[in-house]
């Protein structure tokens, strides 16, 4: 192994390490040899030793010790139970095309929406916006979404209709909004109320009271990519008093 | 733009910057002294029907020249980068998928080939492709003396006795492609191998550098 990458993983814990693709993590595992533990996305295991397939960050979840590379990544693959925004560009028979972002698209049964029957068939029409939840996805087969829970219920899915504005942005941006330690949509939420939907495939779709206010929520959420907690938190401030200052000035 | 200085190993200067293009799923640019490349990943995306494979991802490769239309020697050098990527690609893991991979050049002043691989590598890396591991490529010639001249300009190349690009992956440090130009005997051929591989160190070097510098920024 090549003797810088020994330092830093004397240098720092095994956590937050920077990994690059073939790097041999078995050091880091040494830690846990004896108990079970996950690979998450971007590790394999090759015989003995594990062996980073992505360039990133590693993480650490503690309760069951699950491992995974964080990356910053555009291209979506979709994964089992996540939710995706898509946007709807076919109908085949029974089934809806649906755009989300991954190397081919998913379908959508026209029965997987609340209270759909045969007779009482959803109305969807092409280029609609869908926020639905992943129910098929792995590499062999054709992905397929849902817009209902397993009780049949839509939990928040369904078509975002009545205006609503969507945009792409990182995967990584995604994640990090939806992070229990994030706290940007809540304080994005005290400014201004907003209806907002994230696709884990990098899509945001949100509908403020007026189109100005969507503006300025997306360029919040956009801007908030590289950002620490406590700058998000001096962003929305900010942000709170030009608005005030805004709408004051047009009363 | 990252550079680093790489002249006690013979290697002209390298740099590199990702993830430049917005379109892309990954991009880089890769320059060895004056020599440039910029490369761009598409990927995994859908794949055109007659170039699917069941069980794998297809890799595709477009080489553009600076000028100019793509001949037989830009198809040629295509073949080689493609080969050399879908070697380090766990293409598997991907099926009846597509990744495309465009390299630009943006100038040549030597060792352009190297430059494309290792261009396309950081594309590739920067694309969150999974990977074996990463491969770095290094030329290295003969001169009319007899001399090794490591990473040699054009104007170096103009008289040389043979011409050898080699990339090697990182972690067992073996050969992934060998092109050659030009004839000398077996020993010389065995030490411009040697001297390539311990310089393919230095890039594998470079590529950590660059992104841990990127990832601190995150």
């Amino acid at each position: 192994m090549a003797p810088p990458r020994e330092e830093t993983v004397e240098s720092k814990s095994s956590e937050n390490l920077r990994v690059l693709p073939g790097d041999d993590l078995s050091d880091v595992f040494i830690s846990t040899r004896g108990s079970k533990f996950r690979l998450g996305p971007g590790l394999r295991q090759e015989g003995e030793t594990v062996v980073a397939c992505k360039c990133g960050i590693l993480r650490k979840k503690e309760p069951n010790d699950v491992f995974w590379i964080d990356n910053h990544q555009k291209r979506y693959v979709p994964v089992k139970g996540e939710t995706v925004l898509g946007i709807v560009v076919g109908k085949a028979g029974d089934v809806f095309k649906v755009d989300i972002g991954g190397s081919v698209p998913a379908t959508l049964s026209y029965l997987a929406f609340e209270g759909a029957t045969k007779r009482n068939r959803p109305n969807v029409a092409i280029g609609d916006v869908v926020f639905g939840r992943l129910l098929v996805a792995n590499r062999d087969m054709e992905p397929e979404l849902v817009c209902m829970d397993s009780a049949g219920r839509s939990g928040g899915l369904g078509i975002m209709s009545d205006g609503g504005f969507m945009f792409q942005c990182s995967l990584g941006l995604v994640r990090k909004m939806l992070s229990p330690k994030c706290t940007l949509v809540k304080q994005l939420g005290q400014v201004m109320p907003v209806e907002l939907a994230a696709g884990m495939n990098g899509r945001i779709w949100l509908r403020g009271k007026t189109v100005s206010s969507t503006i300025t929520a997306m360029n919040a959420i956009s801007s908030a990519e590289f950002m620490t907690e406590s700058e998000i938190r001096l962003m929305v401030h900010r942000l709170q008093d030009s608005v005030s200052g805004m709408w004051s000035g047009i009363s | 733009m990252e550079s680093s200085d790489m002249n006690d190993s013979g290697l002209r200067t390298a740099g590199s910057e990702q993830n430049l293009l917005s379109r892309p799923d990954g991009s880089a640019t890769f320059t060895q002294g004056d020599t440039s490349v910029m490369a761009a990943v598409y990927g995994p995306a859908d794949v055109r029907q007659n170039k699917e494979i069941i069980d794998r991802a297809t890799v595709e490769v477009i080489y553009k020249p600076k000028s100019g239309m793509p001949g037989i020697r830009e198809k040629s050098k295509e073949q080689l980068i493609r080969n050399t990527c879908e070697t380090v690609i766990l293409t598997a893991m991907h099926p009846r998928s597509s990744i495309t991979i465009v390299t630009q050049e943006v100038q040549d002043s030597g060792a352009l080939l190297a430059c494309c691989i290792n261009a396309s590598c950081m594309a590739l890396m920067d694309a969150g492709v999974p990977m074996k591991c990463l491969v770095a490529a290094v030329t290295c010639m003969l001169d009319s003396e007899e001399r090794l001249v490591l990473d040699p300009t054009d104007k170096q190349a103009k008289d040389a006795l043979c011409l050898a690009t080699f990339a090697f992956d990182s972690t067992n440090k073996k050969v992934v492609t060998s092109t050659f130009q030009g004839s000398c005997t077996m020993q010389q051929y065995q030490s411009l191998l040697a001297s390539c591989q311990t310089a393919s160190q230095k890039v594998f070097d470079f590529y950590r550098t660059s992104a841990e510098r990127r990832l601190a920024k995150s």
